[in-house]
């Protein structure tokens, strides 16, 4: 057969294009264009990489970046193995597990900011349940004037708003495990810790890539929740990148050096996100 | 190595068994000899796994004594027993390399090193993996995968039986017959009790020296392939075993004679007299191999033939005898058989069955 001779099928790919660019390409190069230039006034000139070299130079980014890594790995290093762990307590079968998982999910349906309003509430000396609590008990709590307890209170909520999708993740993963593993494993006479090591794990290894670059990306990414708790604060002490962002941009109104941020901020988690799925990815296929 | 019995074994996976049909395996005393052969046959659904899951430890039985020896096991899982299984699906510890895999049993049971390289190189050699011994189990293909597996049966020397549930499914048919033959091989040098499941006749019956044949959650009949074949003790042995399977046809018992149809087929003396005690429904059992046709009609009970099916080697004719069809397999260079003929039924090979219980 010959090939068809003409090349109306690309019509066929214009809608697709069309909301493509309008979606991601056009918006992405509008940043890069910001970050090329500087506005005054209506005006726009062209300043090459300056805004880029100015914010490497920038102590504020240096000390967002620093505190988003410490959040981001501290989060991660919580939530992967309480979610696996919550997995294998679980239920496999039975009335009890549709009850389990809806118990479990519940965190994940509330809206960001009400969860940070729930916290930030919660954490309240005054009147919050925990913090009260915690004021009553003798120990000295505030997350309005201490920076450390600010931050515990940000990734406890970060841990209990999000844990739940690694547990979904992970307990997908396990009770995709045919029976004859466990069957087999009884037979060889492997012990607990065995069977998870050799059987669980490995089996879960994609369901634990996916959750681990989902929660990764998420957490680099968070603003809503500390914004309505903290604000940020006390000092900086709470502010990430993206709350960093949107004061240069909002707030002061800096959209070139905004824009130039923006464009670092998607390479870091773009070059991250590559990292850690490599890593995963060699993992039992490697070396043989 | 030990002799395995079960006493009065029966099992429901329901918490009140009421009816028969609610029991996967009905109340059974069965031995496996040891160093025995075993092939367990029978139709999907008859309880064959769920038997060979109650003799690993994998289920404990409702009711009823598992021996190993003159130990009572019943209550001891899986790991407490000597006992190895191997399963339909390759299970196979992905992250391992074939050393590690087939290792395994032996470390975790905090075995002596030395002892357990040893024993790895020599199953490695039974098997023929000692080229792959390094590579990471993921990479291997079905049948290496389902060779290791066997191989963390046999591993352990102190097994006290390997149990096999239908373990070649998933392989090609080429290597399914060499994996078969290794097993026989195998068995002829450890002399390990094997028992191998499986729902295919031919598979059961060039692998064992005894046959196991299993229906509705009992065990029907255990023999060589031969007394199978040649006295089946029920019709559903006569049917299941043999392609095509028995034919049976409903009949009356006159004197020494049976009815069937208005015809008269001739029986043993001794068959006759038993058939004679036994009450319920009476049918009349013979292989279609042993019938013989004469096409033209000289002999026997007149028939009509439906259908000639040429299967290379031999041929199979459909007949009907009155209301009733039959298989007869004759013979490539027979006859062509016309529309009218005549079957014999010799009575040395005329089987009678009351409600499917062989009685003469």
């Amino acid at each position: 057969m010959d090939r068809w001779p003409d090349h109306k099928a690309w019509f066929l790919v214009l809608p697709v294009a069309v909301l493509v660019a309008f979606s991601a390409i056009i918006p992405l190069m509008t940043v890069v264009n910001y970050s090329l230039q500087d506005v005054l006034g209506g005006t726009y000139f062209f300043v090459g990489a300056e805004w880029f070299e100015q914010l490497l130079h920038s102590d504020a980014l240096h000390g967002a970046l620093q505190r988003q890594f410490i959040f981001s790995f501290t989060v991660l290093a919580i939530e992967m193995p309480l979610g696996v762990a919550i997995a294998l307590a679980l239920p496999r079968r039975g009335w009890q597990v549709s009850l389990c998982l809806v118990l479990v999910a519940l965190p994940l349906l509330i809206p960001w900011n009400v969860v940070g309003t729930i916290w930030q509430i919660f954490g309240r000396s005054d009147i919050g349940l925990g913090g009260w609590t915690l004021n009553e008990l003798g120990i000295a709590y505030n997350y309005t004037s201490n920076s450390v307890d600010a931050w515990l209170t940000i990734v406890v909520m970060e841990v209990w708003h999000w844990t739940p999708l690694v547990v979904l993740l992970a307990y997908a993963g396990l009770q995709a495990i045919p029976d004859a593993y466990y069957q087999a494993a009884k037979i060889d006479g492997a012990s607990a810790w065995a069977v998870f090591r050799y059987i669980q794990l490995p089996k879960m290894r994609g369901v634990l890539t996916i959750a681990l670059l989902l929660r990764f990306m998420d957490s680099f990414m968070i603003y809503t929740e500390p914004f309505v708790v903290t604000g940020g604060g006390p000092g900086n002490s709470t502010t990430f990148l993206s709350q960093y962002l949107t004061r240069l941009a909002v707030g002061q109104f800096d959209l070139g050096p905004a824009a130039a941020f923006s464009i670092i901020y998607f390479l870091i988690i773009l070059v991250f996100c590559y990292v850690f799925y490599r890593a995963l990815e060699g993992i039992g296929k490697g070396a043989p | 190595m030990s002799r395995i019995v079960l006493d009065q074994v029966a099992h429901s996976y329901l918490p009140h068994p009421q009816t028969e049909a609610d029991w996967a395996l009905r109340e059974m005393e069965h031995v496996w000899e040891d160093g025995g052969a075993y092939a367990l046959l029978g139709p999907s659904g008859c309880g064959k796994t769920t038997l060979l899951n109650v003799i690993s430890g994998l289920l404990q039985p409702s009711q009823g004594r598992v021996m190993f020896d003159d130990t009572d096991v019943t209550a001891l899982p899986p790991q407490q027993r000597n006992i190895a299984q191997v399963f339909q699906f390759p299970v196979i510890y992905d992250t391992m390399t074939v050393a590690e895999n087939l290792a395994f049993p032996l470390n975790n049971r905090k075995f002596d090193k030395t002892y357990v390289k040893q024993r790895v190189e020599e199953v490695a050699q039974m098997l023929d993996l000692e080229g792959d011994l390094h590579k990471k189990g993921a990479r291997l293909s079905a049948d290496a995968k389902q060779k290791i597996s066997l191989g963390r049966g046999l591993v352990r020397a102190d097994v006290a039986a390997i149990l096999f549930d239908e373990p070649l499914t998933v392989i090609d048919p080429q290597m399914k017959w060499q994996l078969r033959r290794k097993l026989k091989q195998i068995h002829e040098q450890t002399a390990t009790t094997l028992v191998y499941v499986t729902h295919d006749q031919n598979e059961a019956l060039t692998f064992a020296d005894k046959v196991v044949v299993m229906y509705e959650g009992q065990v029907v009949q255990v023999g060589t392939p031969q007394e199978l074949f040649e006295r089946p003790s029920h019709t559903f042995v006569g049917y299941f075993i043999g392609s095509p399977g028995m034919n049976l046809l409903d009949c009356q018992l006159e004197g020494k004679e049976a009815v069937v149809n208005g015809g008269r087929v001739p029986l043993n003396e001794a068959a006759a007299q038993r058939a004679h005690n036994a009450t319920g429904r009476l049918q009349l059992g013979i292989r279609p191999e042993f019938l013989s046709f004469d096409a033209r009609g000289q002999n026997g009970l007149p028939v009509r033939v439906e259908q000639v099916d040429d299967l290379g080697n031999y041929q199979i004719l459909t007949v009907r005898l009155g209301g009733e069809l039959l298989k007869v397999k004759i013979a490539e260079d027979a006859e062509p058989p016309g529309e009218d003929g005549s079957l014999r039924f010799p009575p040395d090979w005329t089987r009678l069955y009351a409600n499917g219980q062989l009685v003469g």
